[in-house]
Parts: structure tokens; C-alpha cells; sequence
């Protein structure tokens, strides 16, 4: 019975979203957005429970038989990738619901949370698919609908940075298609798992290896690794808060899912060693590490430095794939969870500022922390759990991370890993001393009328997100059963289908 | 009756308690500090509890979660912990009335914020010092640094700031350079991190890796201030006097050195470090740490600063005595956690009030002062003594044990006489650079000091406790040394 919910995920916000690009009410929408994203979030946690024990649940669309038709195969990774998209899409709502009125133009209400339900339609649709044309389709239906969302920004940088973002993400997505059409010129097959079965029949074709190098960097632009990451802090940072907190924590997330999909299930592992691709992800990985944290910790401007920040987490995800052991690719997997909570948080407390303050320039936010203790007290929480400090869920997949590096005998990773790890407290005690101390000036407030009510105190909503995500942050460091058994699962499945090929 | 997991327990909980109601009351100061000083004796007491109920081969024992498979955070009742947490909670009482004193006579801000968070910290060294494994403690060990970041920069300033940013740059740090690795390493060794009696690594590492292995753990915790990391500790001087003094003197320094003292006898086995012959080379750190520490506080002439190098000279001593590894000088590194701690705080407790009253840093303008002050002076004096290991004062014994440990060192000959010589040195400049600020302040003349001017009264009640403690662990130092006993197993 369950083989039908998996479809639900895709249909109930394709169906809603044309409905609420209909509305001009801001309730009305919000509602509708509600109710497509927490119908996300139950149906997710269905099928993780039902899948968590390794086994899957498939779909075939319309009940054409693969590899004919489009098949969903559902196995813990999808439904893990499913949970924690559904999950942050949640939060934004709730967060969504006093920040959307204050940051985006009245006119276009509608049109913004039916672009964010698209965006949610394509990521959770990128997460279940199991063919990879179909896959390209949800990525584009992702990407076009965050394009349209960063250019909903306040300011008119965002403009540019929605521009550069389109520019670069449909070279991404344009090269991910070329590579899907030389290998389905060579295989004749859309479905993951029958080209996976059927791959040593046209292994040593020119074609599959071209194939293979555009799917990759194609995949590499999307996901911002280094040192592919240039469109990244710009279209986070001039995005709208909502946007910067559902992006910044699912769409690169997705899009490294889709990198592990590749990487494990369509082409061989020793197909990939043979082409020294994970010593060349092992330098990437590192070298991003320490690159994104040294420029965070350059930066003036709170969404900015969070930005750069993710660089340099997207550099540990990789390393602990490219460590190609079980402690490896479970901090890896693990840490698309914990990273998408903490940088969720982060963003969610530097809307607040926003809204609050009109700017967060860190030299202007003197003070804050003063005025806003509860606010602030969430930020150092989330900042805390980025540098990985323990009892909270940084922690946890550093652990991992080092001890699969230890157990590899890669020293230099685990200088890099912790020389990062010195950086990120550099660059996340930068943000707690701009709000902690006082300055002699008073702190400026811009563009506010006088007696705006707004500025007494964080709106419920938004603090009500913050401490859900803070409070994550905390109790997922503490107890790891869900985040660490589907991990586990996820990297013996992944391991395994390595041996039997 | 409750069982003894419960009072366990409760250690932990009645300081956040206590943190949580100061919190509300910010409007009613006296009932703030009253609350502070309540709390404190409550804690005192759970802990004489504990200590009472020690031997009937009671234990007890609890885990609050499991984040990684197999490492556990939990709680067990141990003597050399409890000792840690007796002194600690023993001097919260005597700083707080201390501080009620000192705060409002130095007009500080934000003074509920302090209290909160200084009831806040010593959760955290309850905490660390009932830990069960190494991974508990490693928590607790990074919440004491963030929980004290406050209250060092508490002043605001930009000196403050500063001092704050090396505190937890170098503490944190370090901790994740060296501490993590180092840990994970050790688990990834012995497949378990429980802090047992005479170590886990022995039959699961061979003896060339203990030197690589417990230097990480040496510079990791740089909360125990060998150099070449020790400079966090001057920092936080910026700090109010009674954080110095509390946490900069006795809770988070002595979190350090307990830390190592822990790992090198629960984690390593003294008779393993021995066999492997690694502290051959790696007690060259404290023992350079005592002499050069001695020699800068010789040059400094901020008071609080000379105080600071002071500590960790001594602190030096213990994680001497822990890397020389025999049985009387672990004993000495374990009573010296106690005896210093007493000592020290009576110092700062001195320099608070000279500052509070006097508003003078500098140990050149104390000339004459002794005059102006009696009371001050003669706690400075008997704490001096004491650091000093001169009978009659607690200090004494702890020196006497490393002392008899450092002769009963056989391993090498050059360094059987370099730590005794360091030792005699050290003790040497100690009488220079502490006891001449005394002396200058009783029989140097100064005609600005002859009326008597006194610190508040809560600050001379704060600085009388740790004194007579002081000459009450010369005559009976049984209870510090029975309880450092289970150092050595037996």
C-alpha cells in the first residue's frame, strides 16, 4: 500500500502549487504551502520507517515495467535525502509565515510560495527517482524555480546573483544532460539500476567515460564543490531569508545525492578508482575545507560568511565519500543531515536579524546580542555545532569523519579536517563577538518607521523555527538513532553494491 | 533512603537549578546573592554526602545518552573526582561571599549574568569531575571553556575582548588539534575510552606509540598550561578578581591538570608510560614550564599577571607528577590539586581586595601598604607561604609527596637531578617573586598608608575561609591524601 504514498511526494505539490500561484492572499497560500510541505514531511517519515531496515519499496509510473517505464525504488537513502528536504521545507514554512509579508512585494505572494513548492516538488523528486532522465527533468523544475526565487530579494544584487546563478546552473544542468545522453547512446537505458546491471557489456566504450566526466562536473557545479562554488554565496547571500534557509540546507544537499547515486549505484567503484577520482575528491575536499573557512572567516556580512562556510562543509561531505569506508560515507551522509540543521538555524537567526535590523553587516550589529538574548543564544548553539563542538550534532560527524581517516592512515585529511575545524572557531566567534559586546554606539536601525511594533521583539514564528531548528541541533547531537541508522544502512547498502558487482 | 545515584545527580543539577532562579532575580539583588550562596551550600553538602558514603562499596552510576555507538555520556562516583568536586564546591562558597563583596564595591555591570553564569561553569566541573569515559569529559571540558568565555570578557572592553579571543582561540583550539585526534585514536586503540584503574591501552598499543599519543593529549589540554599553551590563562586576567580567582586559580585550571592527570593514570597506566619510557622525554615540558613560568612572573609587575605565571609554574608540578609516574609522586600531583588551590585563591582573594580597596594593580605601588591593610597582607602572606611548602601550612605535604616521588625516579640519571633541581629552583624563585611583595608591604615605609582601610567586610569573610583551611591541612591532610590514594590503585 505504501508503493502509493511514494508518488504522493511529487503529485500533491505539483497538483497544489498551480493552485496557489492562483491566490493573492498572503493566508490563503501560506496554508496551501503548509499543508504540501507537512503531507511531505509525514509521508517521508512513513517511508523511512518502512525502508530503514534495507529493504525497498518500488513504484512503477502509469505500471510500465522498467526499463520501459519510470521507476521509483525507494531505499533508505531516498527516503533519508525525502525526510530531510520535507524537514527543512517545515521550518521555512513556519518561518515563512512573518518573514514572506515584510521581505517580498505584496503582488507577488502567490507567485512566490508556488515557486517554492515547485522548488519543493523538484528536490524531493530528484531524491525518489530511480531514472536518471527523469531525474535531469526535477533538477531543472529545482533549479528554474530557485532562480525565480533568489531574484525575489530585497535588494537589486539579488538580481544579478538569480542571473549568475541561472548562467552557471544551466551549464551544470546542460552538461549533466550531455552526459545522460552519451551514456544512454551507449547503454540504451534510462534506468539506473538496469544500466548498473548491464555495465560491463559497454564498460570500455570512449563514450561512457565522456559520459561519466560530464555527468561529474555537471554534478559539481550544482552541488558547489570546490572549486565550482563561485555562484554560491552571492545567491544566498541577496536571497530572501526564506529562500536562503531552504536552499542554503537541501538544494547542493540534493544535488550531492545525486553525486553518491552516481558515483555507487550507476558506474562501478572500481570503475572510478581506476580513474584516481577519489584521491582527486580527497585534495578537492580538503582543500575546499580550509579555502571555504579561511574566506568565511574573511568575511563583513553575516549571510555571506554563513555562505562561504558552506563551502567548506560541502568539502567534508566530500572527503568522507571519497574515503570509500563505512565511517566514511556514514559521516558523509550523516553530515547532509546535520549540515542542513545547523546551516537552517544559522540562516533562520540571521533572518531574524534582518527583519529586525535591516542589515546584517556584523559591524553593525553591536549589541544584539544584548537586546536579543534568546536569538542570539540559538545562533551560538547552531555556530557551535559548526565548529563541532561535542554534545551537539557537529560533533557526531566529525567523529565519523576522523576515525575513517585514522582508520585509512590519510593523515593530511586529518589535518585538514582539524584545521578547519580551528578556522570554523575563528570565523563562528567573529558573528558571537559582533553581537556580544556592546559598542558606544547605539545600534543603527534603518528604514523602520518610528513605532514600528516589529522592532520590540522576534515575531513568534520566526522564533518558534529558530528553536526548533536549535533545539535539533542539540538533541540530534545527543541522540543519533535516526540520523545514525539510516546512515548506517545507506553506507552498507552502498558498500555492498560495490562487492556484488 | 535515596540511592546515591540520585545525590550523583543532583551534584550536577543544583548549580543549573541554582544558574536558572539567580537568572530571574535582576531586580532583587539580595535575594540574587542569597540564592548563590544557598545553592553553594547545598552543593557543598551533597558533596560532603557523597564523601561520607564513599566506602560501603556504593556505587554510583548513570548515562544520559549514547551519540556515537558504544561511547556513552555518564556519570560515576569516583574518589579522585569527588575530591575535585569537594574543593570546587567548597571555594564557590567562599567566592561567592567573596564576590557579593567585591562586585558591588567595584560597581560592576551585569551582575546577574555573572552569578548566573558562574553558577553555570561549576555545573560544568561537576560535571567533568564525576565523568565516567574520556568522551564525557572531553564534553564537559569544551562546555567549561564556552561557559567561562563570558565571564572572562565580562568588562567588555577592548582589552577584554581581546583576552577573550586567545581564551577560547587557544583553548578550543588546541582541544580540537590535539585533544579530539588524540582521543579518537586512543578508542580507535582499546575500542573503549572508561577511565579504568591502570589504564586501557596496555596489550592494545605498542609502547612507541605512548610518545606521540600522550603529547597530543599534553598540548591538547592546554587548560593545564604547559607551554608552549599557556598564554590563554594571562589573558584571562582581564577577568573580574573572583572568576580569577575561582576559575582561573582553582576550577578551570585544575580541570586541565585533573583532565591529565586522568588520562595518564586511567587511560595510559603509570606502569605502561614507565615501560614505554615516553615521560624520559616528554617531562622536559613541565619541567621547562616551572622554571620559565617562574622567571617571567619574575618580571611581571601586574600583580594578577605574576599571580597567573605563578599558576602555571604550579600547575607544572602536577603534570610532573603525574608523567614521573611513581606511586608518592602521583599522590603529590593529586594532593597538590588541593593544596594549591587553596593557597592560590587566598592570593587572588588578596589582590581583589587590594584593588577594590586601593585601586592599585602594580606590585610597586604596594610599598607601605601592609600598614593600611593588615588583614589582607597576612592572608597574602599565609597563602604565599603555603604555595611556598613551608610546615605549618597545607602546602607542605603536596611538595613533600612529589618531592619523594622525584627521588624515588630511577629511570635517568640526568633527569633525576634536572626535576630535583627545577623543583629546588622553582621554590626558590617563589620565595623572590611572592614573599618580597609582602615583605614590601610591611617593612617599607610609605607615608600615604597609615590609617587602616580594609576591604568590604563579605571580601575579608571570602579570604578568611581559604586561610584557615590552609593551616587546617597542615595538621590533618588525611582527607585530600586518602582520596588521592585510588590514584595508585590501591
Amino acid at each position: 500500500m505504501n508503493e502509493q504514498l511514494t508518488i504522493l511526494l511529487v503529485v500533491v505539490p505539483l497538483m497544489i502549487a498551480p493552485i496557489t500561484a492562483l491566490f493573492k492572499s498572503h493566508t490563503i497560500s501560506w496554508i496551501l504551502t503548509a499543508i504540501v510541505s507537512f503531507t511531505s514531511l509525514i509521508l517521508s517519515f512513513i517511508i523511512l520507517f518502512d525502508v530503514i531496515d534495507g529493504s525497498h519499496v518500488i513504484y512503477e509510473l502509469g505500471g510500465w515495467r522498467p526499463p520501459w517505464g519510470i521507476e521509483y525504488k525507494i531505499d533508505s537513502l531516498n527516503a533519508f535525502i525525502a525526510l530531510i528536504v520535507s524537514a527543512i521545507a517545515c521550518l521555512s514554512t513556519i518561518f515563512a509565515w512573518q518573514s514572506v509579508p515584510k521581505e517580498i512585494n505584496e503582488n507577488n505572494y502567490g507567485l512566490f510560495y508556488a515557486a517554492l513548492q515547485l522548488c519543493l516538488l523538484g528536490l524531493l523528486g530528484i531524491a525518489l527517482t530511480g531514472d536518471i532522465f527523469n531525474l535531469f527533468v526535477f533538477l531543472e523544475i529545482s533549479s528554474l524555480s530557485s532562480y525565480a526565487l533568489i531574484s525575489m530579494g530585497r535588494s537589486r544584487k539579488a538580481l544579478t546573483a538569480a542571473f549568475s546563478y541561472l548562467i552557471l546552473g544551466t551549464i551544470g544542468a546542460t552538461f549533466f544532460l550531455i552526459g545522460v545522453g552519451f551514456l544512454y547512446a551507449a547503454s540504451g537505458s534510462l534506468n539506473i539500476a538496469d544500466i548498473a546491471t548491464r555495465f560491463s557489456t559497454f564498460a570500455d566504450m570512449q563514450l561512457v567515460m565522456t559520459g561519466f566526466i560530464f555527468i561529474l562536473l555537471g554534478l559539481g557545479l550544482k552541488a558547489a564543490i570546490f572549486p565550482m562554488h563561485s555562484w554560491l554565496p552571492n545567491a544566498y547571500g541577496h536571497a530572501p531569508s526564506v529562500v536562503s534557509i531552504f536552499l542554503s540546507a537541501t538544494a547542493t544537499k540534493v544535488s550531492i545525492y545525486v553525486l553518491i547515486r552516481v558515483l555507487f549505484d550507476l558506474y562501478p567503484v572500481a570503475y572510478w578508482q581506476a580513474l584516481l577520482l577519489p584521491q582527486i575528491l580527497l585534495v578537492l575536499g580538503c582543500v575546499g575545507v580550509i579555502y571555504g573557512s579561511f574566506r568565511a572567516w574573511q568575511q563583513v556580512e553575516l549571510k555571506r560568511l554563513l555562505a562561504f562556510s558552506s563551502v567548506a562543509q560541502i568539502g567534508y561531505i566530500i572527503i568522507g565519500i571519497s574515503l570509500l569506508n563505512n565511517d566514511g560515507i556514514t559521516a558523509s551522509v550523516m553530515h547532509l543531515f546535520n549540515h542542513a540543521l545547523i546551516k537552517a538555524t544559522l540562516f533562520m537567526g540571521a533572518g531574524i536579524i534582518l527583519y529586525r535590523t535591516n542589515t546584517t553587516k556584523l559591524s553593525e550589529l553591536r549589541g544584539f546580542g544584548g537586546s536579543m538574548p534568546w536569538t542570539f543564544a540559538a545562533i551560538v548553539l547552531a555556530g557551535l555545532s559548526l565548529i563541532g563542538v561535542p554534545g551537539t550534532v557537529g560533533f557526531v560527524t566529525k567523529w565519523y569523519l576522523l576515525s575513517g581517516a585514522i582508520a585509512q592512515g590519510k593523515w593530511i585529511v586529518v589535518v585538514a579536517i582539524l584545521a578547519g575545524s580551528v578556522l570554523a572557531i575563528a570565523y563562528v566567534w567573529k558573528i558571537v563577538e559582533a553581537m556580544y559586546f556592546n559598542s558606544k554606539r547605539k545600534m543603527v536601525i534603518q528604514n523602520v518607521k518610528s513605532g514600528d511594533i516589529n522592532l520590540a521583539k522576534a515575531p513568534i514564528s520566526l522564533s518558534l523555527a529558530l528553536w526548533i531548528g536549535a533545539a535539533g541541533c542539540l538533541y540530534f547531537g545527543l541522540y543519533t538513532e535516526l540520523p545514525y541508522q539510516s546512515a548506517q544502512s545507506i553506507a552498507t547498502a552502498l558498500l555492498s553494491s560495490e562487492v556484488a558487482q | 533512603m535515596i540511592p546515591l545515584t540520585y545525590w550523583l545527580m543532583a551534584a550536577m543539577l543544583t548549580p543549573l537549578l541554582g544558574a536558572l532562579v539567580i537568572s530571574r532575580l535582576d531586580k532583587l539583588p539580595d535575594y540574587r546573592e542569597a540564592v548563590t550562596l544557598v545553592t553553594a551550600s547545598i552543593l557543598f553538602s551533597i558533596n560532603v554526602y557523597l564523601f561520607n558514603h564513599l566506602d560501603a562499596d556504593s556505587s554510583a552510576q548513570f548515562t544520559i545518552a549514547e551519540p556515537i555507538e558504544g561511547l556513552a555520556i555518564s556519570f560515576v562516583l569516583n574518589q579522585f573526582g569527588l575530591m575535585f568536586a569537594l574543593i570546587a564546591s567548597g571555594l564557590w562558597i567562599a567566592t561567592s561571599i567573596y564576590a557579593i563583596g567585591y562586585m558591588r564595591a567595584h560597581h560592576e555591570k551585569n551582575q546577574t549574568r555573572f552569578f548566573t553564569l558562574f553558577a553555570v561553569a561549576i555545573a560544568g566541573v561537576m560535571a567533568v569531575a564525576f565523568s565516567e569515559n574520556l568522551f564525557t569529559l572531553f564534553i564537559f571540558y569544551e562546555f567549561l571553556t564556552v561557559s567561562t568565555y563570558p565571564l572572562v570578557t565580562h568588562a567588555g572592553t577592548r582589552e577584554a575582548k581581546r583576552g577573550g579571543r586567545k581564551y577560547i582561540l587557544i583553548l578550543m583550539g588546541t582541544s580540537i588539534l590535539f585533544f579530539l585526534p588524540a582521543m579518537i585514536w586512543v578508542y580507535y586503540l582499546a575500542d573503549t575510552l572508561t577511565f579504568t584503574s591502570g589504564g586501557i591501552l596496555a596489550g592494545h598499543a605498542d609502547p612507541k606509540w605512548v610518545l606521540p599519543l600522550l603529547l597530543m593529549f599534553i598540548l591538547g589540554i592546554s587548560k593545564a598550561g604547559v607551554m608552549p599553551f599557556h598564554k590563554w590563562l594571562p589573558a584571562a586576567m582581564v577577568a573580574p578578581t573572583p572568576v580569577s580567582a575561582l576559575l582561573h586559580a582553582v576550577a578551570v585550571v585544575k580541570a586541565g591538570v585533573f583532565s591529565l592527570v586522568k588520562v595518564v593514570v586511567f587511560i595510559f597506566g603509570t606502569d605502561f608510560i614507565t615501560e614505554s619510557g615516553a615521560n624520559q622525554i616528554l617531562l622536559w615540558f613541565p619541567i621547562i614550564t616551572i622554571v620559565l613560568a617562574s622567571l617571567i612572573a619574575l618580571s611581571k609587575d601586574n600583580l594578577k599577571e605574576r599571580l597567573a605565571y605563578s599558576t602555571i609554574s604550579q600547575l607544572s608540578y602536577i603534570v610532573l607528577g603525574a608523567l614521573l609516574a611513581t606511586q608518592q609522586a602521583v599522590i603529590g600531583a593529586g594532593m597538590h590539586i588541593a593544596m594549591h588551590a587553596f593557597g592560590k585563591i587566598a592570593l587572588f582573594f588578596a589582590a581583589g581586595a587590594i584593588l577594590v580597596t586601593m585601586h592599585k594593580k602594580l606590585v610597586s605601588d604596594l610599598n607601605g601598604m601592609g600598614r593600611a591593610m593588615p588583614l589582607t597582607f597576612t592572608v597574602f602572606t599565609i597563602g604565599t607561604l603555603s604555595i611556598i611548602g613551608i610546615p605549618l601550612f597545607g602546602g607542605m605535604w603536596s611538595k613533600w609527596y612529589l618531592l619523594s616521588g622525584a627521588l624515588s625516579f630511577e629511570q635517568n640519571a640526568v633527569l633525576y637531578w634536572t626535576v630535583l633541581g627545577a623543583l629546588t629552583l622553582s621554590t626558590l624563585l617563589n620565595v623572590y617573586y611572592l614573599l618580597s611583595i609582602p615583605v614590601r608591604a610591611f617593612f617599607f615605609t610609605n607615608p600615604s598608608y597609615t590609617v587602616i582601610k580594609e576591604a568590604p567586610k563579605a571580601c575579608l569573610i571570602g579570604m578568611a575561609i581559604p586561610t584557615f583551611v590552609t593551616l587546617y591541612l597542615f595538621f590533618d591532610p588525611s582527607i585530600f591524601y586518602g582520596l588521592s590514594l585510588s590514584l595508585t590503585g590501591s
